[in-house]
């Protein structure tokens, strides 16, 4: 990333060197002509549901359709009664940053372990971590559902939240981090009397930062997103995510798009919100699940 | 809270209560993580494995009956057309690698202006809720005010509607997961480019190469491993696709009135209705159960296929 910046720099031929096939002054035309359409085609469907997010129904359903935005800020205080918006959106948030909490706490502990500390059995527990990546969540689901039914936490928050703590991946992701960090560090910290715990959080969790914001920010991001579980937990409108409250509307005999296109614009934009913010730390997180893997 | 090791006088060989507080300590850092996930992760697998034998009463109690639910997972033809569904998708979904590849290899060029300004555009479908994704391709779809069909009605296309005909409902799923995944694919090979030294280019440069035989015989090659790993992830991940039928086909009432469902319908899908809406749940057990068995098969054949096309360096 800093790279496609720094290369922007106008060249210096004589300090680089010859480098024949790669003038950097070339104006990449050829590049931007595939680009462009491309992208317009990745932000045109947003672009539409903003339009259509700000029409009345009779407006939306016109033909042929008006490419104009309409003032219709209505449509955002409809959402609000067709659906317990609020409550879910409270939900939702609830979800994702109980979820983020727990792994963030649980996650780099485990890793850490994993990565740095010998204990017998280490390799086959590892293993067993593992194997929970491997599986594809449906197998998890029917169980789940009857420990929550047993505990009676159909509809609650706990049950949102309480499954998603615990993390393969991030136990995983961090891991990684860890046995990429220099050892000596540890190694004067232990000459210096502190024990396991106390290296591990003065020491080994701040040189994880990077790792553990990027964990954040994707539990963040698949708990906001998640649709699978809220629906079969939570089944009671006001206990709902926005996810599952939303593909609850749509199979509604007559769908108000506008209305449908201004709820599911707010329940993404605070995750494209977060992505603003966070660029950064979204790719890398992503491209850490890929690289070092 | 004891902390073992006293400040100084300590021997190069770690005594042996040392060890033991080690280890205790990995055991007590492991555990809460460990806990959780034998809980609610590892246990259910088993679980799901044994309610697969299982057939359910109306009223949750459930009893052995051996390979029924497998016979009839055999004889149902909603079994087969959702693999048969599950499968197309997952084959035509990965067009979005080769297309992954060229768009990071355009945007991996030296001194692209706007690089990162077309990098978010790219990923901005991936960090959308997909249910929100889905709901403005079905509005985008729509046979009648969607704007697809309008557009192609300008150069005299009758666009079909969408996600309601049996004939383009698969190819529609198709578009929209390749749309929202390309950016993900993206980041992951633009990460793989950028980890191919300089020289290499340098070199084939002084050779004479130009950009698109450095493609070719660099870029392609060095990146192969990371295209095996996406495949492998795509592959998974469409196996278990859900959200967008979910919204785009409808569930439910809304599915059954789809004409184009039985051709959207997928594994996932399936178990969702079978486990959930319809409470039959040893069934779903052996539903995913089968999904399980796939996932592993055409992992395994792609580690063995690896062998014709991945080069490690």
């Amino acid at each position: 990333m800093a790279e496609a910046r720094s290369s922007a720099v106008p060249p210096q031929p004589d300090r680089s060197g010859p480098r024949p096939g790669r003038r950097r002054s070339r104006s990449h035309l050829g590049v931007h002509a595939v680009l462009i359409p491309a992208s317009l085609v990745m932000v045109a469907p947003f672009v539409w549901q903003l339009i259509t997010s700000l029409k009345t129904l009779s407006s939306a359903t016109r033909v042929p359709p008006s490419l104009l935005p309409e003032g219709r800020w209505e449509n955002y205080r409809q959402v609000f009664q067709l659906l317990p918006f609020g409550d879910q959106f409270l939900n939702t948030t609830l979800m994702a940053a109980g979820r983020t909490a727990g792994q963030v706490l649980l996650c780099p502990l485990a890793a850490y372990a994993f990565a740095r500390l010998r204990f017998p059995g280490r390799e086959v527990l590892f293993g067993l971590f593992l194997s929970v990546l491997m599986v594809p969540p449906q197998l998890f689901i029917i169980p789940q559902y009857q420990i929550m039914a047993s505990l009676g936490w159909l509809n609650t928050l706990q049950a949102l939240i309480v499954p998603g703590m615990f993390s393969a991946f991030g136990v995983f992701l961090l891991r990684q981090f860890f046995l990429g960090l220099p050892p000596e560090l540890e190694e004067a910290a232990r000459l210096d009397g502190a024990g396991p715990l106390r290296i591990y959080w003065f020491i080994m969790l701040p040189l994880a930062r990077p790792g553990v914001i990027a964990l954040s920010v994707l539990a963040l991001l698949w708990s906001w997103n998640d649709l699978f579980w809220p629906l079969v937990v939570n089944t009671d409108p006001e206990q709902m995510t926005l996810s599952a409250g939303l593909s609850a509307l749509q199979g509604q005999f007559q769908t108000d798009y506008p209305v449908l296109m201004a709820g599911s614009l707010l329940a993404s934009l605070p995750v494209i919100a977060a992505f603003a913010l966070l660029q950064r730390q979204f790719i890398q997180g992503i491209a850490h699940t890929g690289v070092k893997g | 809270m004891t902390l073992t090791s006293r400040p100084g006088g300590r021997p190069r060989r770690r005594p042996r209560r040392d060890r033991v507080t080690e280890a205790l300590w990995g055991y007590a850092f492991i555990a809460p993580a460990g806990l959780g996930l034998a809980v609610f992760y590892l246990w259910p697998v088993v679980r799901t494995g044994y309610f697969s034998f299982t057939e359910w009463g109306a009223f949750g109690g459930h009893t052995w009956s051996g390979l029924d639910n497998y016979h009839r997972l055999l004889s149902d033809p909603e079994v087969g057309r959702s693999l048969v569904n599950t499968l197309a998708y997952t084959a035509l979904g990965l067009i979005a690698i080769p297309l992954a590849v060229v768009f990071a290899a355009l945007l991996n060029r030296d001194g692209l202006r706007g690089a990162g300004i077309y990098r978010t555009l790219f990923f901005l479908p991936v960090v959308t809720m997909p249910v929100a994704v889905a709901m403005i391709w079905r509005w985008l779809y729509n046979g009648d005010y969607g704007l697809i069909n309008h557009v192609l009605a300008q150069v005299g296309i009758d666009g079909p509607n969408w996600i309601a005909d049996p004939d383009t409902a698969l190819f529609a799923l198709v578009v929209v997961g390749i749309w929202s995944s390309l950016g993900y694919n993206l980041v992951i090979f633009l990460a793989g480019m950028q980890a191919i030294p300089k020289e290499y280019y340098d070199a084939a440069a002084i050779d004479g190469a130009g950009p698109v035989r450095q493609f070719f015989r660099i870029t392609l090659p060095l990146l192969s491993p990371t295209a095996f790993f996406v495949s492998i992830i795509s592959v998974i991940g469409s196996l278990q696709l859900f959200d967008l039928v979910y919204v785009l086909a409808g569930s439910g009432q809304t599915a059954r009135a789809n004409p184009a469902f039985p051709r959207m319908e997928t594994v996932v899908q399936l178990f969702h209705d079978r486990a959930f809406a319809t409470n039959d749940r040893g069934y779903g057990a052996a539903i995913v159960m089968m999904l399980l068995v796939l996932i592993i098969a055409l992992t395994a054949l792609q580690f063995r296929l690896q062998k014709r096309w991945v080069h490690y360096g």
